[in-house]
């Protein structure tokens, strides 16, 4: 066990991974970096935001692969070689360049299984990063989870920590399905305790950050930090809040959510997806669906509003879901009667 | 053909105007007052201007990520520019876009992209407007050599040769996509040979040379015009910086960029050229300098102490005002 950033975590769970079998590798833009640079030889960057940095030195040319600038062959390339009995971590370098390529994910690699009748298997892990929150504007900061998630046969995974970053990574690599790795930009050199170990955390298994009776509060990717943040103003208001991290979005722990609304009544769900169709509001409305005898209060979903992530720094703090509007909507849903 | 004066003081005027302002930008990087990662566009200031030269204010340009030379060369507004690069409210795009995202569509500015290859389908539709309106235009989209290797790039070319369309498709290629030599990313290493195959006229160029860009570029834009198609100019020059500032380029030598600052100067061999032909006086050009170098820091401090866009503003310019 030992402090390690959430960088650190998915580097460590690739590289633990890759050793543990050769079918394994990666393939994306500039993943090391350097390539057909004059004399240069090594590794130049490992990403640009350094996620992939000693791979190429570990394990070469061979299974760490620099690609053109070509997101459609990259993500079809990997589902084919996926099919073809490979498993590819494919990296998407930002999650909005999924608007390039994503025909080869949901057309393809999502639905082989099932249009082919389970004669093979897909386990291709895309990794993608989300989230706004540091100035990348409109077309490098989005949070398209809720739309990954809407694709029968993707799996999509939300870790918010260095210690689920690995374990999850770890899961998905396994899973023999398509997995939509998301990771969020903020947290990239967050720490935490991580194990030196290998280690699985569940696809599908949701964690309780912290239990609590009054409200139940799910909180996705970046807004667990937050969230959890406003614990000791939530106390001082004498607010027992239970926080969920469902950690993989697709699938879902609906049990757990549902056992902590019967315990406490109230649902609150902090997503930083676009509102309109966003996987919060699908939470809220299975909710309501199994266990409305057990709610006290409406169920509510904070996102930011319905506009794109705006440049201007100022209009970005104000775009994502804060403290305050945390608080001020459990202190209304506590209330409600 | 021999360029008049006006043109040729134009001309340096708008690449010098990108030196000046792409090196002050890099210094306010460098002090922390930008709010977004910049791409500088240092090094390609003749490839801009050589085909901005040759467009009018209605014809139009798409552009990259590295776009904001291009804004420059299509004389967009420097101060409402420089404003959206601080991302203020009177800002081009009202500090909604920032630096990567500049579009100035009052002078065919159809804006910078962040999605590499993404501006090149953009141009050919605007060069739709010959087609269905019989409007003289010519569109120019500029493509990084990173940027060629996109699908959207390649039906864009298609497409623009199956419609005969008026698009001029420029290819930067500064040597490097991000972190990664041309030698690597290209297949075939041949990006205007790969235009060539689209059955459109292609040239390979010195990008670093204003001349070599005009030229070929009239002819273009001639041809253009008359509703002859797209053509393809690939200009090789040098990217002078990072990818992005604060890119520690690991992946080249000290050595090289000595050199190319040394030998692929756009604004030394403009000089050198025009100075040696006598067709321009450098007291002229001297006098050019100064005013830029006075123009650009008016620009910055006054975008720098320009208001952020009301936090009101946020939900703002998403559909038609009343619309929804
Ligand atoms: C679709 C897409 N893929 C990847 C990126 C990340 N990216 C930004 S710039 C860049 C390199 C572009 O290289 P090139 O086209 O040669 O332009 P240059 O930076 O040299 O001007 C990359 C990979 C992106 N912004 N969009
Ligand atoms: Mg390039």
């Amino acid at each position: 066990m030992s402090i390690k950033t959430y960088r650190e975590s998915i580097i460590e769970a690739m590289i633990l991974e890759m050793k543990r079998d050769e079918k394994v590798f990666v393939i994306g833009e500039d993943i090391s970096g350097g390539r057909g640079c004059g004399d240069f030889e090594g590794e130049a960057a490992g990403g640009p935001m350094g996620l992939t940095q000693g791979l190429w030195d570990e394990f070469g040319a061979k299974r760490v692969i620099d690609t053109p600038i070509s997101e459609t062959a990259i993500m079809g390339a990997a589902a084919g070689a996926a099919l073809s009995g490979l498993r590819p971590i494919a990296e998407l370098m930002f999650s909005d360049f999924f608007g390039v390529c994503f025909d080869q994910i949901y057309n393809q690699a999502a639905k082989f299984r099932f249009m082919y009748g389970e004669q093979g298997a897909t386990p291709l892990v895309i990794r993608t990063m989300i989230g706004a929150g540091i100035g990348c504007g409109p077309q490098h900061s989005q949070s398209p989870y809720s739309i990954f998630a809407n694709i029968p046969g993707l799996k999509v995974v939300t870790p918010s920590n260095p210690y689920d970053a690995k374990g999850l990574l770890i899961s998905a690599i396994r899973d023999n399905d398509p997995v939509m790795f998301c990771e969020h930009k903020s947290l990239l050199g967050m720490e935490g305790e991580v194990p030196d170990d290998s280690y699985e955390v569940p696809l599908g298994k949701g964690k309780i950050i912290k239990e609590g009776n009054d409200i139940t509060i799910v909180a996705i990717g970046q807004m667990v930090g937050i969230t959890q943040g406003c614990l000791t103003k939530l106390e001082e208001k004498g607010i027992s809040a239970e926080i969920i991290d469902p950690r993989s979005l697709s699938p879902f722990d609906e049990d757990m959510v549902y056992d902590s609304v019967e315990k406490t009544g109230r649902l609150l769900v902090i997503d930083e997806s676009n509102p309109v169709c966003s996987f919060g509001s699908w939470i809220t409305s299975m909710v309501s669906d199994e266990v409305f005898s057990s709610l006290k209060a409406p169920t509510r979903v904070l996102t930011p509003p319905h506009c794109p992530v705006p440049a201007a720094p100022n209009l970005e703090a104000a775009y994502l879901p804060d403290m305050e509007r945390i608080v001020e909507a459990t202190d209304y849903l506590t209330n409600y009667s | 053909m021999q360029l008049s004066k006006d043109k040729l003081l134009d001309a340096y005027t708008r690449m010098k105007k990108i030196r000046v302002f792409e090196e002050t930008m890099r210094d306010e990087f460098a002090k922390g007052t930008v709010p977004a990662f910049i791409h500088l566009y240092i090094g390609q200031e003749a490839i801009a201007t050589g085909i901005c030269v040759e467009l009018n204010d209605t014809d139009t340009i798409s552009s990259t990520h590295r776009g904001h030379g291009h804004c420059i060369a299509k004389k967009s507004n420097l101060e409402k520019m420089t404003m959206e690069i601080f991302c203020r409210a009177d800002g081009l795009c009202e500090g909604k876009g920032g630096s990567m995202h500049i579009a100035d569509l009052s002078v065919g500015m159809l804006g910078a992209n962040a999605i590499v290859g993404a501006n090149a389908p953009i141009a050919v539709g605007a060069a739709l407007k010959q087609r269905v309106l019989g409007e003289n235009l010519v569109s120019a989209a500029f493509i990084g050599d990173g940027a060629s290797n996109q699908g959207a790039v390649f039906e864009s070319m298609n497409l623009a040769s199956v419609l005969k369309l008026p698009v001029l498709f420029v290819f930067e290629n500064n040597g490097y996509g991000e972190f990664t030599g041309v030698d690597y990313h290209c297949g075939g290493g041949d990006i205007a040979g790969r235009a060539k195959g689209f059955g459109m006229p292609s040239y390979k160029v010195d990008g670093s040379d204003f001349f070599a860009v005009q030229e070929v570029a009239a002819e273009a834009a001639e041809r253009a015009r008359k509703g002859e198609g797209p053509s393809a100019i690939e200009c090789v020059a040098k990217r002078w910086y990072g990818h992005f500032e604060g890119d520690p380029q690991h992946y080249r030598t000290k050595e090289e960029l000595e050199t190319i600052r040394r030998d692929f100067d756009p604004l030394k061999i403009f000089r050198k050229k025009v100075e040696e032909a006598g067709l321009v006086d450098s007291k002229d050009l001297n006098m050019i300098d100064e005013d830029l170098s006075s123009e650009v820091t008016a620009a910055v401090e006054k975008a720098k102490n320009s208001p952020l866009p009301n936090v009101e503003e946020l939900t703002t310019n998403v559909y038609e005002k009343g619309s929804y």
